[in-house]
C-alpha cells in the first residue's frame, strides 16, 4: 500500500494526527521513482535535496489553518517554467537550460499552498505529439504494461501519477494533451476553459489553444488542485477576470435531472468497439443516477483535426522563433555568421516532428498562402466553436469517450504522422471551442488497458463537469484498479 | 489542389530558419504534401460568411499602467546565455 493511495483529505488528516509527516511523503516519491522510473521513464529532473528540505520545514511549521495541499508531493511538467530548475521541454535545444528567472505562475500559485516540487516530468518535445515518442529524451512508457505509450503530450505527467511516483501533477493540454493521457493511464484529467488557468511561464505551443491543468488519481482531488491554480493573473493577458467558484462545494450534489448531450460523431465506425461499450455502460450509470442523454451532432467534428493542425502549427512557428540560440538553449558551434548560426541551432535542438510543425506553419502563414490555409481554419474554428454552443443551449454537459482507441504499442504508428494526429479527434474540437474537458476512467479493454470517459462543460462552468464526473466516479470502481509495475508496490 | 514542390519546402525551411539536409527535404516535402492535402478536406466547407475565430474569448486589448517596473537583472538575463561578453549576448558577425 502506498501512502498515495490515499485521498488528498485523508493525508491531511494523517498529517494533522501526526501519523505521517511531510518527510514521510516526499521519501515515499523518491523511493517509488528509484524502485519504477527506469521502466516507467516519467522524470526528466529531480530536485531531491531543495525536496527533502523543503518537507523538513514544512514539518516544523505550526498545523493548524493548513491549505489543503500541504506538503503533499507535485510532478511538473516540463514546459512550465520552475525557478532554478531546469526546464527542457523535452528538447536538446533546451538541454542546458539549468536555471530559468522565475516561476510560472500555476508554480507560485502551488508554493503558496506549500505542495512540494517532486522534479520535472517527460513529455512530447514542446508539447507536439500523442505518445510521449516524441520526447528527445527517453519515451515514457504506460504504467498499465510498459510496452505500450503513456499517450501524450503531458504522458509523463499521467504516468507519474498513475505509477504513483507523485500525488500529483500538472500538464498542460493544446489538442488533448491532458485528456489523452489521462485516458490511457487511467486517471483523472481536466483541461480548464481557456483563460481560467495562467499561461505566464508555460513554455507557448499555440497560444489560443494552451491550457495548464491537473492529473490527478480521483475527481475530488482534480477539483482541490484546479481550484489552487485558476484565477486572474495580470501577467497573462489572457487570463481571464472572473469570479472563481468553490469546485469542491457542489461536488457531491449529484446528477438527478442532467441532461447529457452524446455527439453521434463521437460513437461513429472510428471508434473502438470497446470504447464505445465502455461509454455506453458509463451512460447507463448515468440514467440509473437520474440523468437523461440524447444523441445530438457536432456536424463539423471531422474538420476539427484539419483545422487544428494548421492553427496550432502556425502558431507554433510563430512562438518558436525565439529559440534562436542567443538568450538560452545550445548553440550550434558551426556557424561562423548570424544567419548561419540561427539556422544550426534550430536545426539541431530541434526533433522531428517540432522541425515538421514549424514547417507546416510558416507554410500556412506564408505569403499567398495564409488566406488559403490558415483563415480558412480560423473560420472553420468558428463553425466548430458554433457547434459547442448550439448543442450546449440544451444540454448541461457533452459525454464521449475521450480517445477513439486505448494506448497503442510503442513504435507502432510513430512514422505516420497523420494517423497520430487523428489520435486526438475527440479532444481537439474541445480545444478549439475553449470550453472545459476532462477524463475520468470508465473501464479497461480485453488487453487490460484504462478507457477514458471525456466529459465536456461550458466555459467557465468546471463545476457542472466536475460533478458529472464525480457522481460517476462514486458508482464506479474503474479508478480503484491499479497497474501492477514491478518495485515496491 | 497545389503540390509542394522541393523548392518551396527550401524557400519554407529558410524562413523558418531551419537548415534541412536534402535528404530531409525529399522527406518532408512527401510529409508536407500529405499533410496539406488533408488539410484540404476544408474546402469541402463553404466558409464565405463565416468570420474567422482568432481567440475563443471576447477579450479586448488588455493595458496596464504604463509605469516603470523591476523585472529581471542584467545579470539574470545573461545567465543561461550560450555566449556572453561584457554584459552582452555574443553572436558570430552579422555582416559579411
Amino acid at each position: 500500500m502506498s501512502l498515495f493511495d490515499y485521498t488528498l483529505k485523508q493525508l491531511q488528516d494523517k498529517l494533522h494526527n501526526k501519523e505521517i509527516t511531510v518527510s514521510d511523503l516526499v521519501a515515499e516519491s523518491y523511493n517509488r521513482i528509484n524502485a519504477v522510473d527506469d521502466q516507467v521513464k516519467a522524470f526528466l529532473t529531480l530536485d531531491e535535496e531543495k525536496a527533502k528540505a523543503r518537507a523538513e520545514e514544512l514539518d516544523k511549521q505550526d498545523g493548524d489553518a493548513r491549505s489543503l495541499l500541504y506538503g503533499l508531493p507535485i510532478g511538473i511538467k516540463d514546459n512550465i517554467v520552475t525557478k532554478g530548475l531546469r526546464t527542457t521541454c523535452a528538447s536538446q535545444f533546451l538541454d542546458n537550460f539549468t536555471d530559468p528567472l522565475y516561476d510560472a505562475t500555476v508554480v507560485e500559485k502551488l508554493q503558496k499552498e506549500n505542495t512540494v516540487t517532486i522534479g520535472k516530468l517527460n513529455m512530447d518535445e514542446f508539447a507536439m505529439g500523442s505518445s510521449n515518442e516524441n520526447s528527445s529524451y527517453s519515451a515514457t512508457r504506460n504504467p498499465w504494461n510498459t510496452d505500450y505509450v503513456p499517450g501524450g503530450s503531458s504522458g509523463g505527467s499521467a504516468a507519474a501519477v498513475a505509477a504513483k511516483e507523485v500525488f500529483f501533477s500538472l500538464g498542460s493540454d493544446t489538442g488533448g494533451s491532458i485528456r489523452q493521457p489521462a485516458a490511457f493511464c487511467g486517471v483523472v484529467g481536466s483541461k480548464p476553459t481557456y483563460g481560467l488557468v495562467s499561461r505566464f511561464g508555460l513554455v507557448a505551443f499555440a497560444s489560443s489553444l494552451d491550457q495548464i491543468g491537473p492529473i490527478t488519481r480521483t475527481v475530488e482531488d482534480n477539483a482541490h488542485l484546479l481550484q489552487a491554480i485558476v484565477g486572474h493573473d495580470p501577467m497573462d493577458a489572457t487570463s481571464a477576470d472572473i469570479e472563481i467558484p468553490d469546485y469542491t462545494e457542489t461536488l457531491d450534489q449529484g446528477v438527478k435531472g442532467l441532461k447529457i448531450a452524446v455527439p453521434s460523431e463521437y460513437l461513429s465506425e472510428g471508434v473502438n468497439p470497446e470504447v464505445k461499450q465502455a461509454v455506453l455502460e458509463a451512460l447507463k450509470v448515468y440514467e440509473d443516477l437520474g440523468a437523461t442523454w440524447e444523441e445530438v451532432s457536432l456536424p463539423h467534428s471531422r474538420y476539427a483535426v484539419a483545422a487544428y493542425y494548421l492553427l496550432s502549427s502556425s502558431e507554433a512557428s510563430a512562438n518558436l522563433a525565439r529559440f534562436d540560440g542567443v538568450r538560452y538553449g545550445v548553440r550550434s558551434q558551426q556557424a561562423d555568421n548570424m544567419m548561419d548560426m540561427f539556422k544550426r541551432s534550430r536545426s539541431e535542438g530541434f526533433g522531428d516532428e517540432v522541425k515538421r510543425r514549424i514547417m507546416l506553419g510558416t507554410f500556412a502563414l506564408s505569403s499567398g498562402y495564409y488566406d488559403a490555409y490558415y483563415k480558412k481554419a480560423q473560420k472553420v474554428r468558428t463553425l466548430i466553436k458554433n457547434d459547442f454552443e448550439k448543442v450546449f443551449e440544451d444540454y448541461d454537459v457533452i459525454v464521449g469517450p475521450t480517445t477513439p482507441t486505448p494506448a497503442f504499442k510503442v513504435g507502432e504508428i510513430i512514422d505516420d504522422p497523420l494517423t497520430m494526429y487523428t489520435n486526438d479527434i475527440l479532444t481537439i474540437p474541445v480545444n478549439l471551442a475553449g470550453v472545459p474537458g476532462m477524463s475520468v476512467p470508465c473501464g479497461f479493454s480485453s488487453d487490460g488497458l484504462p478507457i477514458g470517459l471525456q466529459i465536456i462543460g461550458k466555459h467557465f462552468d468546471e463545476a457542472t463537469m466536475l460533478r458529472t464526473a464525480y457522481a460517476f466516479e462514486q458508482a464506479t470502481d474503474h479508478h480503484k484498479k491499479q497497474p501492477e509495475l514491478g518495485g515496491a508496490n | 489542389m497545389s503540390n509542394i514542390s522541393k523548392e518551396q519546402v527550401r524557400h519554407v525551411a529558410h524562413l523558418a530558419r531551419l537548415a534541412i539536409s536534402e535528404e530531409e527535404v525529399e522527406k518532408m516535402t512527401k510529409q508536407l504534401d500529405d499533410i496539406i492535402h488533408y488539410a484540404e478536406s476544408l474546402n469541402e466547407l463553404n466558409t464565405d460568411d463565416v468570420e474567422p475565430t482568432t481567440h475563443v474569448l471576447d477579450l479586448k486589448n488588455v493595458m496596464r499602467k504604463d509605469e516603470p517596473g523591476k523585472w529581471i537583472e542584467k545579470e539574470d538575463a545573461l545567465k543561461n546565455a550560450p555566449d556572453k561578453q561584457d554584459g552582452q549576448f555574443r553572436v558570430p558577425s552579422i555582416l559579411e
